[in-house]
């Protein structure tokens, strides 16, 4: 787990050590993380700009793209463009969102379109996430418990096949198979979107609608993901079990079940809400394929919109969102990691 | 054996090092062969690869060719056409064999290219203290970070549709994993006597790096390919489904792709969806077989499964 542990930026962690001796060490861990994200979010960003400087033929024409310019602005974004790479990033950094951060396809400012796509993605994902938790660490559990025995040898053989598929094809296999409906069976989820056009989303009767979309999505992304979760979780509570610690729950004449529940279990939660914290971010980015697949109009289905497009703007825009998004759960994993575990709090 | 016993025997450092690594290697054939999980996965690659090989032989390349195509779209799977057929009436079949020589090739190359990169950043990063180390890690951590399909499209988008970029994209995307994974290995190993009297009698940076780090995290690095090869084959298959794969090449993805395009899933046409992502479900599932069984013999304490 050292290597989820260990994420962030050591150097600036140990420059702040020694300036800041003597200050509560939790305070300390707080503002070395919060150092550390915001040190890896100006990376992104620089990153970003030379990524788009790699683009090749006329980058202007390609941000420009079936917009109506006027001559003016054209002329006034080539000078930019030809200026010394040098001063175009130094310009680029005062702002980075600014240049060009007008969407071809919707024009609209990029981070407008974005705006209003995000909730469609937070829902599914959400969802799916909290499926995954509960049904992985539970899964997990049991595996660990009955290791070697058939229980867990099926489970852990089924995760393996689960996390070796491409999570789309298994969402388009649930779609032929429980929406079109073959070999007579009867489709009976809807092929996609997230509510029945017509039905207002805002009654307990809408809810069930779109509850009723989601069905297939969030069961796609949660089972890819509990298959992880799961693995995880057993790899943590057998390690667990063999520390001495639980051998002197046991001398001491606790019940077995009792020291696994009390003792074994909630330590081994620990690297486990760390990854899924840590895959939060991820999820995110994850579910581009499954939200094309099941055209719901999120953030995934954006990106494949901008990358077919392609809107440069737009792309570089979601870009920077997806990588802000993984820096805050690795953030949020960190802190959290800190507040259960006071070890890597010194 | 006789001419062995003339001729006076020079043990050189160099075959005496030869000898312990031939023996050691035979060592891990023979655990390798214990394993069913892994022989059960070298046995499916084994298989793909001998497809994929055999390919222009089974199938000709007219049979690719929507123009030549003589059968009616979207037959289920019969006597003459045993995986049914596409949406222009070839046969699925063809195009899933000829799909593996793709998404098998760009698989390894990704992988090749990965491991490359991942091994040389985190050997330095390792070896190397001060400035040159720790601005190698962070780079390592900072790309860590970056998620992995985003920066995937994007790259892809930027610069354009062909095998090659694909290869690039997967390659330059993946190493970070590996690159972490082989400092560890690097500063245990760093921190060993031998080291220190390389150092000692003089021994470069690239004396040591190569001939006495290089061997002793290569173990790991093998064991992390064959995990990172599965990887490599379910970003190909992503890529190629968003469109992003080279236009005029057959490989699972793209078969996925056009399947999707094309409304199979509303038309009900399984056999289309189901042959292609059997394949990359099964070639994972057999490098990650691979990759469990190889570590499972080089760390001990870690469990088979």
């Amino acid at each position: 787990m050292s290597l989820f542990q260990e994420a962030g930026v050591p150097g600036a962690a140990s420059m702040l050590t020694r300036t800041s001796r003597g200050v509560n060490p939790t305070a300390r861990y707080v503002v070395n993380r919060v150092v550390a994200a915001v040190g890896t979010f100006f990376f992104v960003i620089v990153f970003n700009f030379f990524l788009f400087r790699m683009l090749p033929g006329d980058p202007i024409a390609l941000y420009t793209k079936g917009r109506d310019v006027d001559p003016e602005e054209m002329r006034r974004l080539r000078a930019a463009y030809t200026q010394p790479i040098w001063e175009q990033f130094v310009t680029y950094l005062k702002n980075p969102f600014a240049p060009g951060a007008q969407s071809v396809r919707y024009n609209l400012p990029a981070w407008e379109v974005i705006g209003t796509r995000v909730w469609p993605t937070l829902l599914l994902v959400g969802s799916a996430t909290i499926i995954a938790t509960i049904v992985g660490v539970w899964l997990g559990i049991r595996s660990a418990w009955a290791r070697g025995k058939r229980f867990d040898k099926v489970s852990t053989n089924t995760t393996l096949v689960l996390y070796s598929m491409p999570e789309f094809w298994f969402g388009m296999i649930l779609l032929i198979v429980f929406s079109a409906g073959i070999f007579g069976l009867p489709g009976i989820f809807p092929s996609g979107g997230l509510s029945t056009p017509g039905v207002d989303t805002g009654t307990p009767l809408g809810w069930l609608n779109v509850a009723w979309h989601l069905v297939l999505p969030v069961t796609t992304l949660a089972v890819i993901y509990l298959a992880e979760y799961s693995l995880i979780m057993r790899a943590s509570l057998i390690d667990e079990m063999g520390q001495d610690y639980l051998q002197t729950a046991r001398a001491k004449g606790l019940r077995d079940k009792g020291v696994r529940k009390r003792h074994a279990v909630p330590n081994a939660m620990l690297p486990t809400m760390t990854l899924i914290f840590l895959n939060l971010g991820f999820v995110v980015g994850g579910a581009i394929t499954i939200e094309y697949v099941f055209s719901i109009n999120g953030l995934g289905s954006l990106t494949v919109d901008a990358l077919r497009g392609p809107d440069i703007p737009l792309l570089q825009a979601l870009f920077i969102l997806f990588s802000g998004a993984v820096i805050l759960a690795n953030l949020v994993a960190d802190l959290l990691y800190g507040v259960l575990d006071p070890r890597v709090r010194t | 054996m006789s001419s062995d016993l003339d001729a006076p025997r020079t043990l050189t450092p160099r075959a005496i090092a030869r000898t312990r690594r031939r023996e050691s290697l035979a060592g891990f054939s023979r655990s390798f062969r214990k394993s069913r999980g892994g022989m059960l996965g070298l046995v499916i690659i084994l298989i793909f690869i001998t497809l994929a090989l055999l390919a222009p032989f089974l199938f000709s390349r007219s049979e690719l060719d929507v123009t030549q195509a003589t059968a009616a779209p979207y037959l289920s799977p019969s006597l003459s056409y045993p995986l049914g057929t596409d949406d222009s009436g070839r046969s699925v079949l063809a195009l899933v064999v000829w799909g593996a020589r793709v998404s098998l090739l760009v698989g390894l190359c990704a992988t090749v290219l990965s491991m490359f990169i991942g091994t040389s950043v985190g050997i330095m990063s390792g070896h190397f203290r001060g400035f040159t180390g720790g601005s190698l890690d962070r780079v390592t951590e900072w790309f860590l970070v970056i998620p992995y399909l985003p920066l995937a499209i994007v790259l892809a988008t930027v610069l354009g549709k062909s095998m090659l970029v694909i290869i690039v994209v997967i390659g330059v995307t993946s190493w970070p994993g590996t690159a972490r994974l082989i400092r560890a290995q690097t500063l245990s190993v760093g921190a060993r006597p031998y080291l220190e009297r390389a150092r000692a009698l003089g021994g470069s940076n690239w004396h040591q790096m190569r001939k006495h780090l290089l061997p002793n995290v290569m173990p790991l690095v093998l064991a992390n390919t064959t995990l990172a090869v599965s990887i490599s084959i379910l970003s190909e298959t992503t890529l190629s489904f968003l469109g992003l794969g080279d236009p005029t090449a057959v490989s699972w993805g793209s078969i996925l792709e056009t399947a999707f395009d094309n409304g199979a899933i509303s038309l009900g046409a399984w056999w289309y969806l189901a042959a292609p992502g059997i394949c990359v479900v099964l070639v994972v599932v057999a490098f990650n077989l691979m990759g469990r069984a190889i570590e499972g013999i080089l760390d001990p304490k870690e469990e088979i499964i």
